[in-house]
C-alpha cells in the first residue's frame, strides 16, 4: 500500500475496517446486479455513485455509468436536461477525484463527458487550478490540462505563460519544465510570432533556468531543462559525410601476391584481396555524422571504370532494422585483370548534389562532397584468385608485437594519409558568434557556481558544456584537436569519486573521451601501433595492429577514425559492449579478451563484419550472468527481427540444451571465423565446443587447438 | 564543542567534501572531510554529533555496517515468508484491502504467481484451479476482465495470457479470438484503447503488443503505426509519456521501451539520454524514484531496472545499494515487500521487489525477462521451443 505505515490495526480501527468492508461488499453485490441487468434508473445510478466514491478505481462502475448516460440520453432532447444529466457525471467524478486524484478511470470518465460538448470548459480550468495547487506534479492533472486546452483551442503562448507562472511559484516543478519544453519546441519549430529569432528565445530561457539552478543546485528539475537548451543550442541539424574508406587521395594496392613483400614499396595501403574482397569486391564505406537513410546510386555517384554506378548496391551498417545508419557500404567489383600485371583505376565518389540522404532528425545532406582514390590491381598468380588462403593462427602474446622509433617514423606519414579527412573543407559551418558566446557564458557561470558549492550535476553540466564548445569550435573537421579534453577527463574522474552510485556512467563518458584523445591525431594514434611479427605470410598491411589494450576502456567510440583497421587489440579493458564496431568493415583479427562481455548477444556488431576471421573473447564474463542486457539489442525472434531458426530438434544429435545457447548460434552462424578463443568464460565446456565445431564449418582453431 | 541540536538543514551538508577514506581499522573506516562553509560562521554536522568552526579537517569514524561482507552486502531475502505471504493473499478475500483490489484480481494473480515462479515455488499452487478461474473471466469478445463479473480490458487480458504462459497452458485459449479482440482495439493513428470506451494510453500499446507477441499474432495489427504512435509520445528528456506531450514517467517508459523492444524498434530510443535520466532515478539511499524529485519506491525497481536492462545501461546505477533498499522493505516477520521501509506490504510491491532482485541477479532467483515480464525460461520456451 503506497505510503501506509506497516503496523497492526488498533481494535477500533479493525472494527471500522470490518464495517467498511461489509458496506463495500454489499454495494458491490448490488452493483453487479444492476450492471448485469442493465438497470439505469436514478436509484441504481446513485448506488454506483456511492460505490465509486468509496472506491474510484472500480473501472466497471465507470463503464456502467457511461452505459447509463447513453441509455438515458436517448430519451432526452432539450439541451438543459442533457446538460444537467452530464453535470451529475462531472459531480460524481469530482468527488471520486477528491477521494483519489490518481484514478485513471475517473479522469477518463470526465474526458468522455467533456467530449459530448455540453459542459463549461472554464469550470474545468478552475478545477484544475485547485488540483495542481494541491499537487503541482500530478501528471493526470497536467494531461487533463493539455486535453481541455486543446478542446478550447487555447494557444501555445497562453499555456507557456501558465508554465512560467507555475515555475515562478516553485522552481522545483519538473512537470512544468517538461510542459514548457513541449510548448516551446512547437513554437520554435513553427517560428511563431515573438519566437524568432531562435537565439533570442533560447537566451531568455537560459536566464529563466539559471534562476532555478542557482536557487537550489541540488534540485534536478531545472537541470534536465538546461540539458535540452544545450541540445537546442549546439545541435546544428546538418548532415555531413565525415569519413570514408578509402580516403581521399589514397593509392590503394590490391594484390593477391603472397610471396613478394609489397609492404616495402608501399608500406600501408596494400591490402590483400582475399581477406575481405573474396567474391564481392572492394568495400567502399561512407560514414556520416548522423544516422542517415537514402544512400543509393542516385544520391551517391561513383565514377569508375570498374563498375557502372547504377549497379552499386548500398547497405546500411546497422544492427537494427531501421534502414538508417552512420555508415553505409557497397562493394566495387574487381574486373578480370589476369592478363595485365598492373592496372590503375581512379575512382571518384560524389554526393550531396541531391536531397535524398536524410538523417533521423530529418535534415538532408546537401553539402556537395567529392573524393577520389586510386586502385592499383596487382595480380601475379591468377590461380589463387578463387581460393581463400588458409589463415594462420594469431597469437596475441605481448612478445609477438614490436615497435620502434624508426618504425614509427616510417609509419607516421602513411597514417597521416589515412587521417586525411579533408572531405568537408569547403563546408561553411552555421556556427555563429552567438553559439560560442552562449557556451562560454554558461561555462563561466557554472565555474562560478562550482567555486561555491560542490554539486555533481553542475560539474557534469560543465563537462558537457566544455565538450560542446570543443565540438562547436571544430565543427566540420572531425580530427581537429580539442582544447578542453584534459579538463573534462579530470571532471569525470572527480565525478566518479563524488557520486559513486553513478560511477560507471562517468567512467563510460571518460572512456569515450579517452578514445577521442587517442584517435585525435597521428601522433597519439601512432603510439598505439605495433607490428605483429608472428604472421609468416607476406600480407603486408595486416601486420600492423592497433593496440588499445590496458586503457581501462569501458566504452568505445570515434570509430569513424579507424575505418581502415584490420587488426585490433582491445584486450584487458572493461568493455561490456562493442556497439559501433560494425563500422570497421576491414577488420580481420580482433582481440576482446579480458573484458566484461557478459553475453554472446553483445557481439551482434561482429555479425556485420564479413571480413572477420579471428576472434578472441577469452576471459570475459559470458555464462556467469543470469540477466542478458543485450538480449534486445540483437536480432532475434524475441524482438521479431529474425525468424527462429535454431529449434531444439535440429540439434538433437549434439547433446546440449540448444535453448541455452541460442544466442551463440544466432551470432556465430553468419560469421566465417577460422579462429575462436573462448577459454576463461563460464559458458565454455566440452558440449558447447562440440556444438560450435558442428555449427561453424569454417572454424579451424578453438582456444589454440586445431579442430579440423 | 557544542551539542548538535540546531543543526542546519541539507544545504550546508552539501558543502561537505569527502577527501579520502583512511582505513586503519577495517571495522571502523575513517574518512577525512573538508568543510567549506558558504559564508562565515558555524557549520554543523547534523548526523555525527560533532561540529567544527570554519574551514577545517576532522576525522570521524563511521561504523561499518555489519552485513557489508555477506553476499550482496545486506540482509537476506526471506523467500519462505514471501511465498507464505503470496499464498495467503491469494486466499484472502474478505477484508477491506482485498475488496478494494477485487476488481483487478487478474493483475494480482499475475503478480503473485510470477513472484512464486521467480522464487521457484510455482509448484505450490493448484494450477487447474487457477486456469479455470482465469478462463471464467473471459468474455464473449475474447478479452478478459479483472475478476468474474467485471468488464473486459486489455490490462487484464495481458495478465491472463501471462498467467497461462507461466503454466505453459496457452493451449486452453482460442488464440484467434483473443488476438482479434486485441487487434480491434487499435486506432487509426496506431494507438490502442484499453477497451470499448476509448481511453488511450501507451500502457495499452504495451499490453496489446506483449500479448500478441506471446500468442505469435503480432501480424494481426499494424506494427509500424503502433511503433510510430509510441515514438510520438517520446519526450525531450528521452523518456515517454502516456499520450503525446505527457510527462516522462518510469512506468510509462517501461511500457514504451518494452513495446519497442518486442517490435525490434529500439533504434527510436536515445539510449544514452534515456539511460542517464533513468539512472538519475536512483537516490542517495539506493532506492529508485519514478520521476525527478520524487520519493523512492520499490515498484520502480522494476519499471526503471527493466528499462535500463533493455537498453543495456543498467550498469549506470549502484545495484548493491538498490538491492539493499529492496531488502530493507521486506516485512521480515510476516512476509511481503512494501513501497518503502516500514510501510504496509502488498502483493504488487512484493512482485516488483522480487522481480527487481531477479534483474539484479540476486542468488537463488529465476531470471526474469525485462520486456515480457515473465521468467526467461518461460519466454525462451515461447520463442525457441517446439
Amino acid at each position: 500500500m503506497h505510503g501506509r505505515p506497516r503496523k497492526p490495526l488498533k481494535p477500533e480501527e479493525s472494527a471500522a475496517s470490518i464495517d467498511k468492508a461489509n458496506k463495500l461488499r454489499a454495494l458491490q453485490s448490488q452493483f453487479y446486479h444492476i450492471h448485469h441487468n442493465k438497470i439505469y434508473d436514478k436509484e441504481a445510478l446513485d448506488l454506483s455513485a456511492k460505490l465509486l466514491e468509496m472506491n474510484p478505481e472500480i473501472y466497471t462502475a465507470w463503464n456502467y455509468r457511461k452505459l447509463g448516460v447513453e441509455s438515458n440520453l436517448q430519451s432526452l432532447s432539450d439541451p438543459d436536461s442533457i446538460k444537467s444529466l452530464l453535470d451529475e457525471e462531472l459531480r460524481v467524478v469530482e468527488s471520486a477525484l477528491r477521494q483519489n486524484y490518481k484514478s485513471y478511470g475517473a479522469w477518463h470518465h470526465r474526458k468522455w463527458v467533456l467530449r459530448k460538448g455540453y459542459s463549461s470548459i472554464e469550470r474545468e480550468f478552475r478545477l484544475l487550478d485547485q488540483f495542481l495547487k494541491a499537487d503541482s506534479r500530478n501528471f493526470h492533472g497536467w494531461n487533463y490540462r493539455r486535453f481541455v486546452a486543446a478542446l478550447q483551442n487555447v494557444s501555445d503562448e497562453e499555456e507557456l505563460k501558465f508554465t512560467t507562472d507555475k515555475i515562478n511559484a516553485n522552481f522545483s516543478n519538473y512537470s512544468a519544465w517538461h510542459n514548457r519544453s513541449v510548448l516551446l519546441s512547437h513554437l520554435l519549430n513553427r517560428k511563431a510570432q515573438g519566437f524568432v529569432p531562435r537565439e533570442k528565445v533560447l537566451s531568455e530561457e537560459y536566464e529563466l533556468v539559471h534562476q532555478a539552478l542557482f536557487t537550489d543546485p541540488d534540485d534536478q528539475s531545472g537541470w534536465f531543462y538546461h540539458l535540452w537548451l544545450l541540445d537546442q543550442t549546439v545541435n546544428q541539424d546538418t548532415t555531413l559525410l565525415i569519413s570514408s574508406w578509402p580516403v581521399h587521395g589514397l593509392e590503394l594496392t590490391l594484390s593477391n601476391n603472397r610471396t613478394e613483400d609489397v609492404r616495402l614499396s608501399s608500406p600501408f595501403p596494400a591490402f590483400n584481396l582475399d581477406n575481405f574482397v573474396h567474391k564481392e569486391g572492394v568495400p567502399l564505406i561512407l560514414y556520416f555524422n548522423q544516422a542517415v537513410e537514402g544512400v543509393n546510386s542516385s544520391t551517391v555517384t561513383v565514377n569508375s571504370m570498374l563498375e557502372k554506378n547504377e549497379n552499386l548496391i548500398w547497405k546500411p551498417l546497422s544492427t537494427n532494422k531501421s534502414g538508417k545508419a552512420h555508415s553505409w557500404m557497397t562493394y566495387l567489383k574487381i574486373p578480370d585483370v589476369r592478363n595485365s600485371a598492373l592496372k590503375a583505376h581512379t575512382i571518384e565518389v560524389s554526393l550531396g548534389h541531391s536531397q535524398g540522404i536524410i538523417s533521423s532528425r530529418g535534415c538532408h545532406c546537401i553539402h556537395p562532397t567529392c573524393f577520389r582514390f586510386t586502385l592499383n590491381l596487382q595480380f601475379n598468380d591468377s590461380e589463387n584468385m578463387e581460393t581463400e588462403r588458409s589463415t594462420e593462427m594469431i597469437n596475441w602474446k605481448d612478445e609477438n608485437f614490436v615497435t620502434s622509433d624508426a618504425f614509427l617514423q616510417d609509419f607516421t606519414p602513411t597514417l597521416l594519409r589515412f587521417n586525411q579527412l579533408t572531405i568537408n573543407e569547403g563546408y561553411v559551418s552555421t556556427i555563429s558568434n552567438w553559439h560560442v558566446e552562449t557556451l562560454e557564458n554558461e561555462i563561466a557561470l557554472f565555474r562560478e557556481l562550482l567555486s561555491e558549492v560542490n554539486c555533481k550535476i553542475a560539474k557534469l553540466t560543465l563537462a558537457r558544456l566544455l565538450m560542446s564548445l570543443d565540438i562547436v569550435m571544430s565543427s566540420g573537421a572531425i580530427c581537429k584537436q580539442r582544447t578542453h579534453t584534459k579538463e573534462v577527463l579530470e571532471l569525470f574522474n572527480d565525478l566518479v569519486k563524488m557520486d559513486p552510485v553513478h560511477s560507471r556512467y562517468y567512467k563510460d563518458q571518460h572512456s569515450l573521451l579517452l578514445m577521442e584523445q587517442v584517435t585525435s591525431d597521428e601522433e597519439s594514434l601512432a603510439k598505439h601501433f605495433w607490428y605483429y611479427k608472428e604472421l609468416t605470410s607476406s600480407l603486408s598491411q595486416t601486420n600492423f595492429c592497433l593496440r588499445l589494450n590496458k586503457l581501462s576502456l569501458s566504452r568505445i567510440g570515434f570509430l569513424e577514425r579507424l575505418l581502415w583497421i584490420q587488426m585490433l587489440d582491445l584486450s584487458h579493458n572493461e568493455l561490456h559492449s562493442i556497439e559501433g564496431l560494425e563500422s570497421l568493415q576491414l577488420l580481420i583479427y580482433l582481440n576482446l579478451s579480458h573484458n566484461r562481455i557478459s553475453c554472446f548477444t553483445a557481439l551482434e556488431p561482429l555479425r556485420l563484419i564479413k571480413s572477420l576471421r579471428s576472434l578472441d573473447i577469452s576471459y570475459n564474463e559470458i555464462g556467469i550472468h543470469s540477466i542478458d542486457t543485450t538480449r534486445y539489442l540483437c536480432s532475434s525472434p524475441l524482438s521479431h527481427t529474425r525468424a527462429s531458426d535454431c529449434h531444439v530438434e535440429e540439434h538433437a544429435t549434439v547433446n546440449v540444451e540448444v535453448a541455452n545457447y541460442w544466442e551463440a548460434l544466432l551470432i556465430f552462424k553468419d560469421m566465417r571465423l577460422t579462429q575462436l578463443d573462448i577459454a576463461g568464460n563460464a559458458v565454455d565446456n566440452e558440449n558447447f565446443r562440440m556444438l560450435l565445431v558442428k555449427e561453424l564449418p569454417s572454424l579451424l582453431w578453438v582456444d589454440g587447438a586445431r579442430v579440423k | 564543542m557544542r551539542e548538535v541540536g540546531q543543526a542546519r538543514p541539507a544545504k550546508v551538508m552539501a558543502l561537505l567534501i569527502i577527501i579520502k577514506p583512511k582505513i586503519v581499522d577495517p571495522a571502523f573506516p575513517t574518512y577525512i572531510f573538508r568543510l567549506k562553509p558558504k559564508e562565515e560562521g558555524i557549520v554543523y554536522f547534523s548526523f555525527i554529533g560533532y561540529f567544527t568552526e570554519q574551514t577545517t579537517s576532522l576525522f570521524l569514524q563511521v561504523p561499518k555496517s555489519r552485513n557489508q561482507t555477506s553476499g550482496l552486502g545486506m540482509g537476506e531475502l526471506e523467500i519462505d515468508k514471501h511465498v507464505q505471504y503470496v499464498l495467503a493473499v491469494e486466499k484472502k478475500k474478505d477484508d477491506f484491502e482485498s475488496l478494494v483490489m477485487e476488481h483487478l484480481r487478474m493483475n494480482g494473480a499475475y503478480w503473485g504467481l510470477t513472484t512464486l515462479d521467480i522464487l521457484q515455488k510455482l509448484g505450490s499452487v493448484d494450477q487447474d484451479a487457477v486456469v479455470s478461474w482465469v478462463m471464467s473471466c473471459q468474455h464473449d469478445c475474447g478479452g478478459f476482465s479483472g475478476n468474474v463479473g467485471h468488464d473486459p480490458h486489455v490490462l487484464f487480458t495481458l495478465s491472463a495470457v501471462q498467467i497461462l504462459a507461466l503454466f505453459d497452458r496457452l493451449d486452453v485459449l482460442d488464440i484467434d479470438k483473443v488476438s482479434s479482440c486485441i487487434a480491434g482495439l487499435q486506432n487509426e493513428d496506431g494507438s490502442f484503447s484499453g477497451d470499448i470506451w476509448g481511453e488511450i494510453d501507451t500502457r495499452f500499446s504495451y499490453c496489446a503488443i506483449c500479448c500478441l507477441a506471446i500468442l505469435h499474432r503480432l501480424d494481426r495489427i499494424n506494427v509500424e503505426k503502433a511503433v510510430n504512435y509510441i515514438v510520438s509520445c517520446k519526450n525531450l528528456d528521452g523518456g515517454f509519456g502516456c499520450t503525446p506531450g505527457g510527462e516522462s514517467h518510469a512506468g510509462q517508459i517501461f511500457c514504451c521501451v518494452g513495446a519497442l523492444a518486442i517490435t525490434g524498434s529500439l533504434h527510436h530510443v536515445d539510449k544514452d539520454l534515456l539511460g542517464w535520466w533513468l539512472c538519475e532515478r536512483q537516490v542517495k539511499a539506493g532506492g529508485l524514484n519514478g520521476r525527478p524529485e520524487k520519493l523512492p519506491d520499490v515498484c520502480y525497481s522494476w519499471w526503471v531496472l527493466s528499462s535500463l536492462t533493455i537498453i543495456d545501461r543498467v550498469h549506470w546505477i549502484d545495484k548493491d545499494k538498490l538491492a539493499k533498499f529492496i531488502l530493507d522493505c521486506q516485512d521480515k516477520e510476516n512476509g511481503g515487500i512494501s513501497d518503502r521501509p516500514d510501510d504496509a506490504v502488498d502483493v504488487f510491491h512484493t512482485y516488483f521487489g522480487v522481480a527487481g532482485l531477479s534483474l539484479l541477479e540476486y542468488p537463488g532467483l529465476k531470471a526474469i525477462d525485462p520486456a515480457y515480464a515473465l521468467p526467461v525460461d518461460v519466454v525462451n520456451k515461447i520463442f525457441f521451443g517446439r
